[in-house]
């Protein structure tokens, strides 16, 4: 590998829940491969700058990435205006979601740089949603769950569009688990955390947990107050690494 | 983290967005992350058409703070204009 590594860049159509046709942001490290892949699920406000940013970020570390947006279908002429009349609306449901992840993850597969081997990372509530899909898709080899929040929720916060309990799928994930917490975060709190521990735990399941003190929600943000200097690249020093480990 | 809380109001007048004028019926508030304000929380109303769903609105990100003097000069601006058009 070159010290610089080059990647290509584009935006591709994939075939999204009831062969929908959406649309996602892909990158991929320059040359045959075969690499390992990932997709990136990004959080409420939708399908934004710093999401990009962090497919470019695996891409340069020797995983393809791949960050559909998860609200193609709304009206709007730019994804923000998409994010808005979905968040009116309700969001996305999670049967939708876990289409559009199956269908993202068969994309992956199809192209011959691929190994074969995908995972699923997501941050706020795509770290909900990764959660979910892990639990949804069998196929799936690992997930990086960034900071999701309502992991474990109380039956009245279910909805006709989130049914059940992510925790609940917990027992089918059967892929390595890799979570990045902010000690200072309010959803989830290092209590939910701990909670969201304990089950894994109890289920026998292969998970690593990291906790950073002094970091809040969503760290890994730059251009955001809540960026952690320190905590951020240590953070992705063990994303990449969770991803290499399981995916080469 | 992202919720799904969502306030919802009725209005009636006309906002003014990049293509120039639109009706509007409604304003969606929400404190959540912003999409384009540096801010981790923000207070974003987006003034839109929901009856005619095009996806068009205009949209306003703010801190929590800038909000609340909002309303204040709202109120303030209400009392006054109501006083001086009695």
């Amino acid at each position: 590998m070159a010290f610089y590594r080059g990647m290509i860049t584009e935006v591709v159509e994939f075939k999204g829940h009831n062969g929908d046709k959406g649309e996602a942001y892909y990158a991929r490290p320059q040359g045959d491969g075969p690499f390992p892949a990932a997709i990136l699920i990004h959080h409420m406000p939708g399908w934004d700058d710093w999401i990009m940013e962090a497919t470019r970020k695996l891409a340069h570390h020797g995983i393809i990435g791949i960050a559909p947006n998860l609200y193609f279908r709304e009206p709007g002429k730019n994804p923000d205006d998409q994010a808005a009349t979905s968040r009116a609306a309700g969001g996305v449901s999670d049967d939708q979601m876990v289409g559009d992840m199956e269908g993202a993850l068969a994309f992956l597969r199809a192209q011959k740089q691929c190994n074969g081997k995908v995972g699923i990372m997501g941050f706020c509530s795509g770290g909900r949603h990764a959660f979910i899909a892990a639990g949804r898709i069998p196929s799936l080899n690992a997930i990086v769950d960034c900071w999701g929040g309502s992991v474990i929720v109380d039956a009245k916060e279910l909805t006709p569009k989130r049914p059940v309990n992510p925790i609940d799928y917990a027992k089918d994930i059967n892929c390595p688990i890799l979570g990045i917490f902010g000690n200072d975060d309010k959803n989830p709190d290092p209590e939910q955390v701990n909670k969201t521990e304990e089950v894994l735990k109890k289920l026998g399941k292969s998970y690593e947990f990291h906790r950073y003190d002094g970091a809040g929600h969503g760290f890994f943000a730059s251009e955001r107050p809540n960026y952690r200097l320190e905590q951020a690249i240590d953070g992705w020093k063990k994303v990449y690494g969770f991803f290499h480990k399981h995916l080469d | 983290m992202c919720t799904y809380i969502i306030e919802k109001t009725e209005l009636s007048g006309s906002a003014k967005g990049p293509n120039g004028w639109m009706t509007i019926d409604s304003a969606n508030v929400y404190f959540d992350h912003p999409f384009h304000a540096p801010l981790d929380h923000s207070l974003n109303i987006d003034f839109v058409n929901a009856r005619e769903g095009t996806g068009d609105r205009v949209a306003v990100e703010i801190s929590k703070e800038s909000a609340l003097k909002l309303v204040d000069a709202i109120m303030a601006a209400i009392k006054q204009g109501e006083a001086a058009h009695a």
